[in-house]
Parts: structure tokens; sequence; C-alpha cells
């Protein structure tokens, strides 16, 4: 009964998105990722229990023993933990992206106008605040127990660096979690690295009580210089050369493995 | 607009072709859809589909052939091919932890609408497939219908043009199912070229404006559903003699009767695809007169089983000829 003249007012035709709109779309991806948040609030109490446990674990279990003293020791370990628990925390962008994967919403966004890169930058810049949400439960669990803060400037300076690391190494979990063909798999190849990485640092210990050897690895390991970066800018200790060495390898992480994770994750898209 | 979607073919697909691994999917598909219509493509499962679809939304690629969508290139301009069509998959492409509303919403908001708009659109949405009650309800707690037309909602956020609908109605029950036609009734009426899968013969009827019929990954009969059903017959008429002995009487005395109707003979029935009311009565008189006692005869709408039936020879679950297996390209 309609003219044949009648259309609707479709959208216009689309080439590859610009700069702007690729930008736009992450953040939209990122506001999905909060709105998933804001309907499963536990969410927020999984990711808070088990620093809050370490946290409490460590300090009057081993704290006496390691340092002398409880008290002393957590301005030694809150760093370390805080540096372990970012670790882990990136192991979730991954299983989560696995799981994305293999379900009929990633086909719908694949089907959209938008940039292929757009639903994984989302996620990842999603799980910044999941890392920054840690940071806070540490630092203010820590304030409870008696920890003293260098300064509130330093302390937001931490938290910069501990985001700046974690957006670097998120890739090495998104590499697993788009190449593993499930999510199980992911936890056990991150646990199987993450375990024994953060160990074999100065996150809890002081290094030049352990064998040469292990000294030697201990040194070089990047856990290390974040954990000594953490305890820098918010107890004491040197600051500019554990940050230096942070940096430098959050950027050989990501340099080796963005464009590795990229390639196949654009393998699956198509 | 001066772009090449102005062609009297919304859809145009040429020896379209996906092999996974030793396995041929999808084996030189040739289809037509023409602008504001509605193809049907019919078939059973793990016949081709689900993978013809995908390949024309952009979502894997071809082993061979070629595929317009508004006259775009699939392979090299997927980017516009993705600014026109709308899919709505097998598997719900919605967050189940998001509402409704949000849903919609951010959909828009991906599409590159300001918020308002988004807002306003996902509302205009939500009224007109009947889920305004359930906006703000996160779509974990929708019954399946309501799922698939919040699904369906989700692909028609950016007005699509030409849209893809593979199998949207399998698995709904048939109230749901004649809501969902409505709606596609509607979007047609509107102007948007929908390309539709489905097992459902009667779907196809119902919403296909040209119908195509797939098996192992090949069209095996096309044509408008009126040419279809004179081929095949609209409905089946199914007569079960009570001796098991009479059965090639039978055969014979309705080929006599009936040149032009082609009889198949399983599982102690005959059955035939029939158009022609007379037939029914005219049989029935002539069975009477011979004496041949019946335990069964009736009249029903024709199954995908007797299609593929009468078009292959084949029911659609035997597997025993090997034909899509084929050297690769």
């Amino acid at each position: 009964m309609t003219a044949a003249t009648v259309e609707t007012p479709a959208a216009p035709v689309l080439g590859r998105p610009s700069v702007g709109a690729t930008v736009s779309q992450t953040l939209s991806m990122a506001w999905r990722q909060m709105v998933r948040i804001k309907h499963n609030p536990f969410e927020l109490v999984d990711l808070s229990l088990s620093p809050i446990m370490f946290l409490l674990l460590f300090v009057y279990v081993f704290g006496g023993q390691m340092a002398g003293s409880t008290s002393d020791y957590l301005q030694y370990v809150l760093g370390g933990l805080i540096a372990q628990n970012a670790i882990f925390l990136t192991m979730y962008t991954g299983t989560g992206i696995n799981a994305d994967l293999r379900k009929g919403v990633y086909d719908r966004f694949r089907s959209l106008p938008i940039a292929r890169s757009a639903p994984l930058a989302g996620k990842i810049f999603a799980d910044m605040f999941k890392q920054v949400w840690s940071i806070l439960i540490m630092v203010g669990l820590g304030l409870l127990m008696g920890f003293e803060l260098r300064s509130i400037g330093y302390a937001l300076l931490a938290t910069l660096v501990l985001v700046v690391f974690a957006l670097a190494i998120s890739w090495v979990s998104v590499l697993m979690g788009v190449v593993a063909d499930s999510e199980e798999k992911v936890q056990i190849y991150a646990f199987v690295i993450i375990m024994p990485l953060t160990f074999t640092s100065s996150a809890f210990v002081d290094i030049n009580t352990m064998p040469g050897f292990m000294q030697a690895w201990a040194k070089v390991n990047p856990v290390t210089h974040l954990a000594d970066a953490m305890r820098g800018l918010l107890s004491y200790g040197p600051i500019a050369e554990p940050l230096m060495w942070t940096f430098v390898w959050a950027a050989v992480i990501f340099a080796v493995t963005a464009p590795l994770a990229m390639r196949a994750y654009k393998r699956k898209m198509v | 607009m001066s772009q090449p979607g102005t062609t009297d073919y919304a859809i145009e697909v040429e020896g379209l072709t996906k092999h996974f691994g030793d396995l041929v999917a999808v084996d030189h598909i040739d289809l037509n859809a023409r602008t504001g219509t509605v193809l049907g493509v019919l078939g059973p499962n793990g016949a081709g589909k689900t993978t013809m679809v995908r390949m024309l939304a952009t979502l894997s690629q071809p082993t061979a052939g070629t595929g317009r969508v508004g006259g775009y290139d699939i392979i090299r301009h997927a980017p516009e091919v993705r600014s026109l069509i709308g899919l709505t998959g097998q598997f719900a492409g919605i967050d189940e932890l998001l509402t409704g509303e949000e849903n919609l919403r951010f959909i828009g908001r991906l599409l590159g609408m300001p918020t308002p708009d988004a807002k306003a659109r996902a509302r205009e949405l939500l009224s007109q497939f009947n889920l305004s009650d359930a906006a703000d309800k996160a779509a974990k707690a929708y019954s399946g219908g309501m799922r698939r037309r919040l699904d369906l909602a989700a692909s028609l956020v950016g007005r699509p043009r030409i849209l893809f609908l593979d199998e949207p109605t399998t698995g709904l029950d048939p109230r749901a199912r004649g809501e969902l036609w409505e709606l596609v009734r509607g979007l047609v009426a509107d102007g948007t070229t929908v390309l539709l899968t489905t097992q459902y013969l009667e779907e196809a009827d119902q919403l296909a404006h040209e119908i195509a019929v797939i098996d192992h990954g090949k069209v095996i009969a096309t044509g408008t559903p009126t040419q279809l059903k004179a081929k095949i017959g609209g409905q089946t008429l199914r007569i079960q003699p009570e001796d098991h002995g009479q059965l090639d009487a039978l055969r014979a005395l309705i080929a006599e009767r009936f040149p032009d109707l082609d009889p198949l003979v399983s599982a102690g029935a005959v059955t035939i695809g029939v158009n022609d009311d007379g037939v029914m009565p005219t049989l029935a008189a002539e069975l009477r007169d011979r004496g041949i006692a019946l335990t069964d005869f009736h009249l029903g709408l024709s199954s995908l089983d007797e299609v593929f039936l009468t078009l292959t020879g084949h029911r659609t679950e035997d597997e025993t000829d090997d034909d899509t297996e084929e050297a690769g390209r």
C-alpha cells in the first residue's frame, strides 16, 4: 500500500571507522562492562576477597618472623602484595575475552560497523577500573592495620604506575585468552606463570636472603621492579630506579605480546 | 546517494563456497534476493544455512565465490556491508546481564548515536516489539520469545536496509513464532530486504517471496512458494492400507488415475504431494469401490521431510550418499 519511493531513514553507508569513532566505540564497550558490574556487584566482592585475605595472612602470620614485627612487615609487604594482586587481576581480562569470544554477542559485534579492536580495547580499559578498586581496597585495609603512607601524592602516582604496568601486561593475558580453547586453560596457564613469577621477586622477602642463582633471577624479575616501585611510592625506599625498570619491562612486554595478541584476535574476528 | 546499493538485487551470491578442512559446508551456492523482498532459505540442520549467512554478514571468509550485499563485495568492502546489514543469529546476540533497554542503548551508542538518541531509539524499538514492560529487567529473565524479539530489535537499532535472520523462530512456541512473523512483515512493508533461513516450510511459505531449498551445502530448488508447491505439492496425502500387500496396487492405482503425481512408498504407506482439492475425494471413492481397507488416510501440510523426499529422493537424516565431499578448488 505504500508507494515504491518510501524509504526507511537508513543509516549512511560507512567505510572503516575513524580514530574518533574507534575511541567512542571503545568507551561504549567499557560502559557495557561497567553496567555488568552494576548488575552483578558480587564481582567486586570476589575481586576484594583475595587481596584482603592475602594481606591479613601475610602480615599476621609471617610478619613477626619476617621482619621482627607485624607493623614493620606491613610497611615492607604492602607494595609487594599490590604488585602481585595486579598481575593476578590481569588474568581476568584473558578469561573474560575467552568466554565472550564463544558467545553470540561477539557475532553481533562482528556484524556491526565498528572497529574490530573496540570490544577488546573496551574490555582492557574497563578492567583498569578493577585495578584501581583493588589498590584502594589494599591501601585502605593497610591503613586500618597501621600502615604509614609516604604521601597522598605518591600514592596517586603509585596507582597510575600500576595501571600503566597492568595495561601493558594485560596483553599476555589477552594472547592466552584468544588462543586458548577454554577459560580453564587460560586460568591454568596464568597460574603456572604468575605464581612462580611473583614469588621469585622482592615482593615478600629481601632478595639478599636468597641463594645466588635465585638472586640473579630475582634482580631482573619485572615483579621485583614493580614491587620496589610500589614500596618506594607507598612506604619507603628508592623510587626512581625501580620506576624506570618497571616502565622498561612494561614497554618490552607490550611490544612483544600486543602485536601477537592482535594478530591472533583479528584472525578470530576476521 | 550514489552508491552501488541501487541495484535490483540487495543480495547477490555467486559460487559461494566454504570448506572446513575436508568438509564442504557450502558448495557453490548461487542466490539472489530482490531489493525489498524476503528470500527464504529452507533446509535441514547442517545444510549450510548458517555458514552461508555468516559469510554474507562478513563474519567468516568464503573459501571461493563472491557475494555482494547492497552492491558491496562482502570481502573487499566488509565495513560498508556491515553498515547496511542487521543480523539475528541462532544464538542470542544480547548481553544477558544487561536490561533490554541497556542492550539496545549500548548498540545505539556503538553505532555512534548521541546518548539521548540512543535512548529514544531503544524506547521506540522496545515499544514496537512489545517489550516496554520488561525494558528495565535483565535479559536473562526474559522468556524465549522475548529474547528473540530483543535480539531482533538489537539488529534493527541502526535501521539496516538488509536483514539476515538465521532461524529466527527455531525453538519458539507457535504464538511467539506468529508474533515474530508479524514483526518481519512490518519491516518488509517498510522496504527492508530480508534473508531468512528456516527449517520450517510453513515459515518460508508465510514470509518469503522466493525460496531456495538447500541441502548438503547446495541449492537444490528455487522458486516462489507457489512454484515450489506446484513442484512438490503444498499438502501431503498419506494413505496406509490395512494390508501391506496392497501397497503396490495402491501405487499403481494412483499412477493410473493421477499420472502427474509422483507417489512414494515408505514406512508401509503411500505419500503423495497434492495441490488439487479434488484428489482426496476422488481417491476415497475409488478405494472404496475397489474394497481397499485403510488404517490411515489424511491430508496434511507438507513437512520439510516430505519436501526433501520429493526433491532429493532421500530423507533429511539420510546421509548415506556422500555427495557433498568434493575435491577442493
